[in-house]
C-alpha cells in the first residue's frame, strides 16, 4: 500500500485547520501536520462490502482521487455504522498485486497456468461459440454455473435465459445447508443469512463449535459484544477454546463429532427434570410425546463418555439454559457439514430451542423481513424438460437447494445427463469443494472452463477461459434486498475506476447475453437503468439511493408477541417434535447419535475454521489483509508438542490418511485445543503461482480433506472426517 | 502453562528488538578506546612527560582524533534519517544521554587537537608563525598539566557516557545498571592501555602502562561480577535479563570472548610479562582491544534481546 | 488542559484486528507495519483456560522514557492533551527512542524517522475518535480526558477492575483495559 510522501504531506498541511477538541481542551491550528496525520481533499461514496456475504453497507473515502478508506455507514442496520476489520481492509482489494488485468485464453493444458491475454470480443466470442456448440449437441442444461454472492445474480440472468437449470453455490452443500434444513423440517423455515438469531437480546447464549469473534459475520459478533456486555451468560462447546470460549461462563471441550450427544443429553435434562417451556410446547410442538420417549434414555450419564464433558457440567448447563428462556439462544451455527449427520445436529439444536420457546421470541430467533422491491420484468426463461443434474430422483429427499458437489458428480458420470460446460464466478472450486481430486476429475471432462475473478485463483488456473471482474468498489451490482431485522434495499455503487481492462459481471453478463443471441433478455442498456427501474418500482430512485446507499422500510413485528402470526409450515403446522415426513423417508424421526468413526491410532482428527481478517480462499492477497495476518498455523495440544518435542513457530507437515502431504506450516502448540485434534484456519496454502505472497504460504486444509461423508437427509459433504498425523522438521 | 501471542511485526522490533547491529557496538567501542587514550594521554601529561621525548602521549591524541571520527562515521551509518544529524546540535536536551553524547563528542575534539598540536615539531609549524607560537605557550609545564587534567576530565565522561547511552535505557533490564557506565569507562582505559603500552617506545612508560592496564582489568573483572550481581539480586526482571549471560543464549560468546580470551588470558600474559618472567608480546593487548570489541557486541545485542517480562 | 487517555474493554474485545487495520489504513501506515497490534495471554491447562486479549498501541504515558532520550527533541508531548508525539523532521532516526519503550511501541518508518500512535490527533482535534476507537465492531474502546473526572473513559476506570500494561516499567501508561 502507497502512503501520502511527508513532501507532499508538508504542501498540503496548510490547508486543514484544528477544530473543537474532543475534551474541551481548546483548538489549535496543525503548524506541523507532518508530525501527526494525513490530510488531503476528500470525498465519500456510499456502498457496500463484499469481503464476504454479509454486505455490509459502507461509505468508501477517496483522498485526492485516491482510495483512502471505507467505514460503516451509520445507517445500515447491519454494520451499525461499523465494518468489520476484512472490511475495513476492503480498499485492499482495489490495490491487489495479483489481480487479473484482462481477458486471458488458455493456450496450455488445463491446470498449466499458461494463457494469452485477449479482448473482450475475442474472450466473449470464444465462450459464447462454445456455449452454442454445447446447446447443440448436449442441451443447455448441460451448462452449469457455479456463483457465490450477489455479484452472480446477472450470469444466473444469462443462463437461465440460455436455457440452464444447474446452478449452484457452495453456501448450501459445504456450508450452511444442514442448518437450515434442519430448521425447515422442525419449524418449516430455515435460520437465512444474515442469522435471524437475537443475540442482543438473549441472556444466554450457546454456541456449539460456532466461534464468533473469529468467524466475523459482522451484526452477530456487534452483537455478541453486546451480550457480554449485557452479562449474558455463555455456553461454549468446542474441542478448541476459541476466542467466543474466553468469554464463556461454561467451557465444554467435546469431543470432536459427539455433539448431538451433548445436545440430546441437554434435551432429557430439561424434559425430564420438567424445565422446558411447557406451554409453548403444548401450543405450538408436534409429537412432543415420542420425542420425550426417544430421548428418554439420553441421560448425561450415557452422554459422558461420548463428549467427556461430566455429566454435572451438562446438568449445569441445562439448568442454565432453562433460567434464561426464552431468551436462550441456542445458536445454530452456519458452516455446518462436519460429520454428514449435520442436518439431524442441526435439528437436534432446533428442538433445544423448541424446547426453551426460544423460537419467535425475543432473546431467540426473530422474525426477519425484507423490504418490497420488485424484480426487473424480463421474458420468462426456456423451460427445461429434464430437470437439475445435482440431486437425481431426489436422493437426498431434503434437500432445498442444488448440490455443486451433485453437480460435480453428474460431470463425472455423466449422469442424469452430460454436463460439459462450467461457468465458475467467485468461488474458488478447488479450496471450496472437499476432494480436489474429484474437482479436477471433473473438469477434464468438460468442453468449457470459464472463471470470472479478480485474481488467478486455484479455480482459474484450470479454467479455458479466464474474465477479469472488477472489484466491489469499481461497481454497480444488483440491489441488496435480504431479509434482516429491519427491512432495507442497499446499493453497491462504483467508487473509483478499475486500474486495467477489467469489467463488471453485470456488463460480462449482459454482453454474453448478447453474443449468444438472447439480447431480448437485457431489455436495460445499463445497469443504472436496471437499476433506477427498479428502485422506481419501489418507490425510491437511483438518484437518491446513490446519495444515501441504503433506505429503510418500517419497522417490522419481530417476535411472536409482536404480532407476528404463529404459523408452521411444516407438515402439521406445528414445530415438529417428532417429524413424520423424515420417519416416511426412512430416516429417524427424532435425532438419534451415532458415534463418530475414529481414525487411525497416533492421528488428529483435522478441524478448520476461520480468522477474523480473511474470508476464506479468497483475501490472502489483498495487501492489507495479507499483512495482518500472511499465513495460518495449525494448532496442537501443549502436551502432543511436548511429546514431539515440538515448539511454537517450528515448520512441520500434516500426512493425511490418504498419505497426501500438506505444504509447510507453522506449529502453534497450545493449551487451547484437546489433544485428540488439529486446527487451522482455511483459506491459505495456496497453489496458484500468481497468488502473490500468498502462494506457498500455510497450508491448505481443503487439500488434506480428501475424503467426505454425504448427509443422506440433504447432501451435504461432511469433512471434519479427515485425520492427520504431524510430521516435524520441515 | 502460560502463553503469550502478538500480531506485531514491526522489522527491527520483532519477534525481539535489534535495531542495532554492527555499527553502535563498534562506536562505543571506538569510544571506550579513545577515552581511555585521553586519559592516558593526558595522566602522562601530568606527570611530565613532554612533547619530542618520544612518549606515547603525544601519540595518543591523534590516535584518538583518527578513532573518534572512525565512531562518529559508525554511529551516522546507524542514522535512519542521516540528512537530519545536524538537529543534534540544535539543541542540548539535558535528560537525554544521547544528547550529551553528542555535544560531548565534538568537545573532545579541541581538547585531543590541543594536545595534538603540542606535539608538532617546530619546524613543522615554521610556515604559520601564530599557530607556532600557540603552541610553543602549550609546551609550557603549566599549560600541559591543565591539558593533562582537562583529558583526563574529557576521557572519563566520554568513557561513562558510552554505558550510559545504554543504562538510560530502562526498558531493557540488561542495560539498566549503574555499573554499565564505570564497567564501559574501565573497559575503555583497559583497552587504550593495551594499546598504549603495544606502542611505546619508552621501557619506563611501556611497564608504567602495562601495570596501569592490569589495574584495569582488573577492575574490570570486579565490576563486571557487580553487574552481574547487582541484577541477580534485583528482583524478576533484571534476574531474567542477566541470565542470557548465565545460562541463555549469550552466555558462551559472554564468558569465553569478553571474561576468558577478553580479560583473564591477557590478563595473566600481562601479568607474567610485567613480572619479566615473559618477554613483551602484542597477543596480550591485542586481546584486551578485541575483548573491549567482545563487550560492547555482547551488551548491546544481549541488551536488545531483553525485555519487560510480563510475569 | 486535556489528558487524553484510552479505555479498551478486555471482556468485549475479541481481538479480530479491525483496530489495527482502521489505523493502517487511516494513517497510510507502510506495508510490514503497524503502530498497533493485539496481544494474548493464555494462562492455565485445558480446559481451565483464561485468556486475556489487548489492543495495544503506544500507551502516551504519563513519563514517556522515548521523550527524555530524545536528543533532539524530536519526540515531544504535544500540549494538546498530553499526546506523545513525533516531529518528523526533527528525528535523525537514532532509534534510542525504541529501545527505551517497554512496550516496543514505536519503529522505524521507511522514510527515517521514528514512527508510532498518535491518538489519531489528527482526528481528534477536529472532535472525532481516533479510528481504531471509531471501527471498533464490539465497541469496546473508549477514547477521552482523563483530567475530566466526568468523561465516559474518567468513569469506567473509576467503576471497573482494570490493569495497565507493564506497571512496573514506571511509565505510567494512559491505557487502561478493563477486566
Amino acid at each position: 500500500m502507497a502512503h501520502l510522501s511527508r513532501r507532499r504531506f508538508l504542501k498540503i498541511a496548510g490547508f486543514s485547520a484544528g477544530a473543537a477538541a474532543i475534551a474541551g481542551g481548546g483548538t489549535r491550528t496543525l503548524q506541523a501536520m507532518a508530525t501527526r496525520g494525513p490530510a488531503g481533499e476528500t470525498r465519500t461514496v456510499p456502498t457496500s462490502c463484499d469481503l464476504c456475504f454479509w454486505k455490509c453497507n459502507a461509505i468508501a473515502h477517496v483522498r485526492d482521487g485516491r482510495l483512502w478508506k471505507i467505514t460503516g455507514n451509520p445507517a445500515d442496520p447491519l454494520s451499525r455504522g461499523r465494518l468489520c476489520p476484512r472490511g475495513t481492509g476492503g480498499i485492499g482489494a482495489h490495490f491487489d498485486p495479483s489481480r487479473l488485468h484482462a481477458p486471458l485464453i488458455r493456450r496450455q493444458a488445463r491446470g498449466e497456468e499458461v494463457w494469452a491475454e485477449v479482448t473482450w470480443d475475442e474472450a466473449l466470442g470464444y465462450v459464447a461459440d462454445r456455449m452454442q456448440k454445447i446447446k447443440a449437441t448436449y442441451g443447455p442444461e448441460a451448462v452449469a454455473l457455479f456463483a457465490h454472492g450477489i455479484g452472480g445474480a446477472f450470469l444466473k440472468h444469462t443462463l437461465k435465459a440460455y436455457g440452464g437449470v444447474n446452478i449452484a453455490a457452495p453456501s448450501f452443500a459445504q456450508c450452511r445447508g444442514p442448518r437450515d434444513v434442519g430448521f425447515e423440517l422442525t419449524f418449516g423455515e430455515g435460520i437465512g443469512s444474515p442469522e435471524r438469531t437475537d443475540i442482543a437480546n438473549a441472556r444466554c447464549l450457546v454456541l456449539i463449535g460456532s466461534h464468533l469473534g473469529e468467524n466475523m459475520h459482522n451484526t452477530q459478533v456487534q452483537e455478541f459484544a453486546e451480550a457480554i456486555a449485557n452479562g449474558a451468560s455463555i455456553i461454549v462447546a468446542d474441542p478448541r477454546f476459541s476466542i467466543a470460549a474466553s468469554k464463556a461462563r461454561h467451557y465444554l471441550p467435546v469431543k470432536p463429532g459427539t455433539d448431538l450427544a451433548l445436545l440430546l443429553a441437554w434435551m432429557n435434562v430439561l424434559v425430564t427434570e420438567g424445565l422446558y417451556d411447557k406451554a409453548y410446547v403444548e401450543q405450538f410442538g408436534f409429537g412432543f410425546e415420542n420425542f420425550a420417549a426417544e430421548i428418554a434414555t439420553r441421560t448425561p450419564e450415557w452422554a459422558y463418555p461420548e463428549t467427556g464433558i461430566p455429566p454435572e457440567l451438562i446438568r449445569e448447563t441445562a439448568r442454565e439454559m432453562a433460567r434464561h428462556r426464552p431468551a436462550t439462544l441456542v445458536h445454530p451455527g452456519r458452516h455446518t457439514t462436519w460429520y454428514g449427520d449435520d442436518a439431524q445436529r442441526a435439528r437436534a439444536i432446533a428442538l433445544l430451542n423448541a424446547l426453551l420457546g426460544s423460537w419467535g421470541r425475543k432473546g431467540g430467533f426473530y422474525y426477519p423481513s425484507s423490504m418490497d422491491v420488485p424484480g426487473y420484468p424480463y421474458p420468462a426463461y426456456p423451460k427445461s424438460e429434464r430437470g437439475k443434474v445435482d440431486n437425481p430422483e431426489h436422493k437426498f429427499p431434503f434437500a432445498s437447494e442444488a448440490i455443486t458437489t451433485g453437480i460435480r458428480e453428474a460431470t463425472i458420470s455423466g449422469k442424469p445427463y452430460p454436463i460439459k460446460g462450467w461457468l465458475v464466478y467467485a468461488t474458488n472450486l478447488v479450496q471450496a469443494l472437499p476432494a480436489q481430486e474429484e474437482t479436477i476429475k471433473a473438469i477434464q471432462n468438460l468442453d468449457l472452463m470459464v472463471v470470472v475473478d479478480v485474481v488467478p485463483s486455484e479455480i482459474a488456473g484450470w479454467a479455458d477461459v479466464v474474465l477479469p471482474e472488477t472489484v466491489y468498489l469499481e461497481r454497480y451490482d444488483d440491489l441488496n434486498v435480504e431479509l434482516f431485522r429491519d427491512p432495507f434495499v442497499a446499493l453497491r455503487q462504483p467508487v473509483v475506476p478499475p486500474p486495467g481492462d477489467q469489467k463488471p459481471n453485470w456488463w460480462i453478463a449482459r454482453e454474453l447475453a448478447v453474443k449468444l443471441g438472447l439480447g431480448a433478455y437485457y431489455p436495460w442498456k445499463d445497469i443504472e437503468e436496471y437499476l433506477d427501474h427498479r428502485l422506481k418500482a419501489a418507490g425510491h430512485s437511483l438518484a437518491e439511493l446513490k446519495q444515501v446507499g441504503i433506505v429503510k422500510g418500517a419497522k417490522p413485528p419481530r417476535y411472536f408477541d409482536e404480532g407476528v402470526a404463529t404459523e408452521f409450515a411444516t407438515p402439521s403446522g406445528k414445530i415438529e417434535f417428532y417429524s413424520s415426513q423424515l420417519a416416511a423417508a426412512g430416516f429417524d424421526p427424532v435425532p438419534r447419535y451415532t458415534r463418530p468413526v475414529e481414525g487411525p491410532p497416533g492421528s488428529f482428527r483435522l478441524l478448520y475454521g476461520r480468522a477474523p481478517v480473511h474470508t476464506f480462499s479468497r483475501t490472502q492477497t489483498n495487501p492489507i489483509l495479507q499483512d495482518a495476518m500472511s499465513e495460518n498455523e495449525v494448532w496442537v495440544n501443549a502436551s502432543v508438542g511436548a511429546r514431539m518435542g515440538l515448539r511454537s513457530g517450528d515448520y512441520v507437515t500434516l500426512r493425511n490418511q490418504d498419505g497426501v502431504v500438506s505444504n509447510r506450516v507453522k506449529a502453534r502448540v497450545t493449551e487451547a485445543i484437546r489433544p485428540d485434534c488439529v486446527f487451522m484456519v482455511h483459506g491459505f496454502g495456496h497453489t496458484a503461482r500468481g497468488l502473490r505472497g500468498a502462494y506457498g504460504r500455510g497450508a491448505s486444509d481443503s487439500q488434506l480433506i480428501t475424503r467426505y461423508v454425504t448427509d443422506p437427509l440433504m447432501g451435504g459433504t461432511g469433512t471434519n472426517v479427515n485425520f492427520v498425523t504431524i510430521e516435524a522438521g520441515a | 502453562m502460560l502463553e503469550l501471542v502478538t500480531t506485531r511485526h514491526n522489522p527491527l522490533v520483532d519477534p525481539s528488538l535489534h535495531i542495532w547491529g554492527w555499527e553502535i557496538p563498534v562506536y562505543l567501542f571506538l569510544g571506550g578506546w579513545v577515552a581511555g587514550c585521553m586519559v592516558l594521554s593526558g595522566w602522562l601529561m601530568r606527570r611530565g612527560r613532554a612533547p619530542g621525548q618520544g612518549s606515547v602521549a603525544y601519540v595518543l591524541p591523534w590516535v584518538g582524533i583518527v578513532l573518534l571520527s572512525l565512531g562518529m562515521g559508525a554511529l551516522f551509518l546507524d542514522l535512519e534519517h542521516k540528512l537530519y544529524v545536524w538537529r543534534m546540535y540544535l539543541t542540548l536536551r539535558p535528560t537525554s544521554p544521547m544528547s550529551w553524547g553528542g555535544w560531548i563528542l565534538i568537545l573532545v575534539y579541541p581538547v585531543m587537537a590541543l594536545a595534538a598540536l603540542a606535539a608538532i615539531p617546530r619546524d613543522l609549524l615554521s610556515g604559520w608563525p601564530s599557530l607556532a607560537a600557540f603552541a610553543e605557550r602549550l609546551r609550557a609545564g603549566r599549560s600541559l598539566r591543565l591539558l593533562g587534567t582537562v583529558s583526563i576530565a574529557s576521557g572519563i565522561a566520554l568513557g561513562i557516557y558510552t554505558g550510559i547511552l545504554l543504562s538510560s535505557l530502562g526498558a531493557r533490564p540488561l542495560w539498566a545498571s549503574a555499573v554499565l557506565g564505570p564497567l564501559f569507562l574501565v573497559s575503555g582505559l583497559s583497552t587504550g592501555a593495551a594499546f598504549a603500552h603495544m606502542i611505546a617506545r619508552d621501557p619506563e612508560e611501556e611497564s608504567s602502562l602495562l601495570r596501569a592496564d592490569i589495574l584495569f582489568l582488573v577492575t574490570e573483572l570486579a565490576l563486571i561480577a557487580l553487574f552481574l550481581i547487582g541484577h541477580l539480586t534485583s528482583g524478576a526482571q533484571h534476574a531474567h535479563a542477566v541470565a542470557l549471560l548465565l545460562g541463555g543464549p549469550y552466555t558462551a560468546v559472554f564468558w569465553v570472548f569478553v571474561v576468558g580470551l577478553g580479560i583473564v588470558v591477557p590478563l595473566v600474559i600481562q601479568s607474567l610479562m610485567a613480572s619479566h618472567r615473559i618477554g613483551h608480546t602484542v597477543i596480550a593487548p591485542l586481546l584486551v582491544m578485541a575483548g573491549g570489541l567482545a563487550l560492547r557486541i555482547v551488551i548491546v545485542a544481549a541488551g536488545q534481546y531483553s525485555h519487560w517480562i510480563v510475569p | 488542559m486535556a489528558r487524553f487517555g484510552m479505555v479498551i474493554d478486555t471482556r468485549k474485545c475479541v481481538g479480530c484486528m479491525d483496530c489495527v487495520i482502521a489505523c493502517k489504513t487511516e494513517n497510510d501506515v507502510p506495508d510490514g507495519h503497524c503502530r498497533d497490534w493485539i496481544g494474548q495471554r493464555l494462562q492455565g491447562t485445558m480446559p481451565d483456560l483464561r485468556l486475556t486479549i489487548t489492543s495495544e498501541r503506544c500507551n502516551h504515558c504519563d513519563r514517556p522514557p522515548c521523550v527524555t532520550c530524545c536528543p533532539t527533541g524530536a519526540s515531544h508531548v504535544h500540549d494538546f492533551g498530553k499526546v506523545v508525539l513525533v516531529d518528523h523532521d526533527k528525528c535523525i532516526g537514532c532509534k534510542a527512542c525504541l529501545a527505551a519503550c517497554p512496550y516496543d511501541a514505536r519503529f522505524v518508518h521507511p522514510d527515517g524517522y521514528a514512527d508510532k500512535c498518535t491518538f489519531c490527533i489528527h482526528r481528534v482535534e477536529k472532535g472525532l475518535a481516533p479510528a481504531c476507537v471509531s471501527v471498533c465492531p464490539t465497541h469496546s474502546m473508549y477514547f477521552g480526558d482523563l483530567d475530566d473526572p466526568d468523561s465516559e473513559v474518567s468513569r469506567l476506570i473509576a467503576s471497573r477492575r482494570h490493569f495497565v500494561l507493564k506497571p512496573d516499567a514506571g511509565t505510567q501508561p494512559r491505557i487502561f483495559y478493563l477486566e
